[in-house]
């Protein structure tokens, strides 16, 4: 327990030490800030939720949880300090957690300093505050989700450029199988347990759940075996580069 | 404390390492030649559990490094090839964070990281970015680090690579010193480290031991160990030839230069020799400028033993 601390506090300072977070941090409060307001017509709506809000999360969560992933692994092996690393006495489900552990706590800061928001919507109306408190975290459910496969893809390559690019494609996929726009194209033509399971693996139905302030168990454990399966795909590749 | 049996690891059809046997006590250095691509750094990962053997068994203080692996690490310190960093940390913060990984916190924290600090000379860059050090310095605390939790074993690869002189002389007088109570393992190129600091040798070449003994021992290897070179003055090689054809314990003599006053030449022996040589000097009253018998360099003996076949017909 103690080890996996140690190596989440050395990658959570790797994050501030540059003024890559402090970017990182801006441009999510920007984006999501004008994808609620400009996009969202928040104001226009007249609503005292955060709908519009939360709406956007995936698909900034896209690009922005591969960018903040990316370097997990990748550096490791870029700088050879995974050979360090490994003949410590950690275990590698060790090392796993604590990196995946830090940049998921880092996601949460982000997440948590768009509380402007929420003041804001309590300010005009009175919104359902379990509602909200569903949002976000079916929102940091769906960061860590995307975290993992990150994680999966930052350990394949020492290049954080591949990583990167692999981590938005298998998001992407995750995305699009559920998403209504695509989802209404495949229904004319699919069998339906192939929508079915699509729909299932897919995020977008899992996270609107949240959304609609409903906490299932059984979107939960999407997100949980989501993240669990591609963390131990993680270290299925670390093991097999040391093999 | 290292023990090493028919260890073997192979790269897809690439064997890099062939069945290599040995073992390391206390008190021992280890010192671990060959030529790049031997497959030193190949075995050291195995020892140090990083890379898992294809086939045969490692143990570190008793633990499989293969079944015990938290056990056998937390006994070992170890530096890899190139001394490899988090570069956006600084010294003290790497130091500290690889104590943590070691189980040390708090006081005992301080004083490990005090100790290694004064070892490896980092005072002055201990606040440093580790991505700004000198190469003398980043393998320093590299080194730092891997003594920090005061080993029981220590496997060091390269350690003096692309260091000054200065620097080469330190670390090797480290390494001598700690190895009084660890057992150590390095690998180096440079022969004379052989000499300076270990108390035994083992050459690889590809793959495969191809000599394991006491530098001394490895030093009697070589081509020209024990031959007697001698310089006479004011008497020619012509005139010599006939009275060195007496020696009975004589097996080949060389002419290595001839000039109008000095001759010098090469006694390969067959056994006791130099009484021989003296004996007749002083019959003949040779005039001796210089007479020595070759100890025989171990860069002789890892260029005998490591050239490929085709090339040391070439050299020849
Ligand atoms: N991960 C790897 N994959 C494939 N071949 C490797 C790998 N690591 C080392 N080798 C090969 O194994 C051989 C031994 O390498 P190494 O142990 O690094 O040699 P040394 O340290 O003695 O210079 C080399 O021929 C090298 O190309
Ligand atoms: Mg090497």
């Amino acid at each position: 327990m103690r080890t996996i601390w140690t190596i989440a506090r050395r990658e959570l300072g790797a994050y501030f030490s540059s003024p890559v977070a402090y970017v990182f941090i801006v441009i999510f409060l920007l984006l999501t800030g004008f994808f609620t307001f400009m996009v969202g017509r928040f104001f226009e709506r007249g609503s005292a939720d955060l709908l519009t809000f939360f709406v956007w999360h995936p698909w900034l969560y896209l690009f922005l949880v591969p960018a903040v992933g990316m370097r997990l692994w990748s550096e490791e092996l870029r700088l050879g300090t995974m050979e360090l690393l490994f003949t410590m006495p950690v275990t590698t489900w060790q090392a796993i957690l604590g990196k995946f552990l830090a940049s998921w706590l880092f996601l949460l800061i982000a997440l948590i300093l768009t509380f402007p928001i929420v003041v804001t919507v309590e300010y005009l109306g009175h919104p359902d505050l379990g509602r909200i408190l569903a949002g976000y975290g079916g929102s940091f459910l769906t960061a860590g989700a995307f975290l993992a496969i990150t994680c999966m893809t930052s350990s394949l390559t020492r290049n954080q450029v591949v990583s990167f690019i692999l981590s938005v494609v298998v998001c992407l996929f995750l995305i699009l199988c559920s998403w209504p726009p695509v989802t209404d194209i495949v229904v004319n033509w699919a069998p339906a347990w192939l929508i079915d399971a699509l729909a299932n693996i897919g995020v977008m139905t899992h996270y609107e759940d949240f959304q609609r302030g409903v906490v299932d168990s059984r979107d939960l454990i999407f997100f949980f075996s989501a993240i669990v399966f591609f963390l131990f795909t993680t270290s299925v590749i670390l093991r097999a580069r040391r093999a | 404390m290292i023990t090493v049996e028919k260890l073997t690891k192979s790269f897809g059809p690439k064997l890099a390492v062939d069945n290599i046997s040995f073992s390391v006590a206390k008190g021992e250095v280890l010192g671990f030649l060959g030529p790049n691509g031997a497959g030193k750094s190949t075995s050291m990962r195995m020892i140090t559990g990083f890379l898992s053997p294809s086939a045969g068994k490692v143990s570190v203080c008793g633990f499989d490094v293969v079944e015990q692996g938290l056990q056998s690490r937390s006994r070992l310190g170890y530096l890899p090839e190139n001394a490899p960093m988090y570069s956006d940390m600084s010294v003290f913060g790497f130091l500290s964070f690889c104590a943590e990984l070691r189980g040390l916190f708090g006081s005992t924290k301080a004083r490990a990281i005090d100790r290694v600090v004064q070892l490896c000379s980092l005072q002055p860059v201990l606040f440093q970015s580790v991505d700004t050090l000198s190469k003398g310095y980043r393998h320093r605390t590299c080194l730092a680090q891997a003594i920090i939790h005061d080993p029981e074993v220590l496997i060091l690869d390269e350690p003096t690579d692309g260091l000054d002189p200065n620097q080469k002389h330190e670390v090797r007088t480290l390494i001598r010193e700690m190895g009084r109570e660890k057992a150590i393992i390095f690998s180096t190129h440079i022969l004379e480290e052989v000499e300076a600091a270990c108390t035994r040798a083992i050459i690889i070449d590809r793959g495969k031991i191809v000599a394991n003994g006491t530098p001394a021992e490895l030093k009697c290897r070589a081509p020209l160990a024990g031959t007697i070179v001698v310089s006479l003055s004011g008497i020619g090689w012509q005139s010599v030839q006939p009275d060195l054809s007496t020696l009975s314990f004589l097996d080949k003599s060389e002419l290595i230069s001839e000039s109008d006053s000095k001759t010098m030449f090469r006694l390969q022996p067959k056994g006791d020799l130099l009484p021989e040589v003296l004996t007749l000097a002083q019959k003949r009253k040779w005039r001796i400028d210089h007479l020595n018998v070759e100890e025989g360099r171990l860069d002789d003996v890892f260029r005998a033993i490591t050239l490929p076949e085709t090339e040391k017909a070439s050299v020849e």
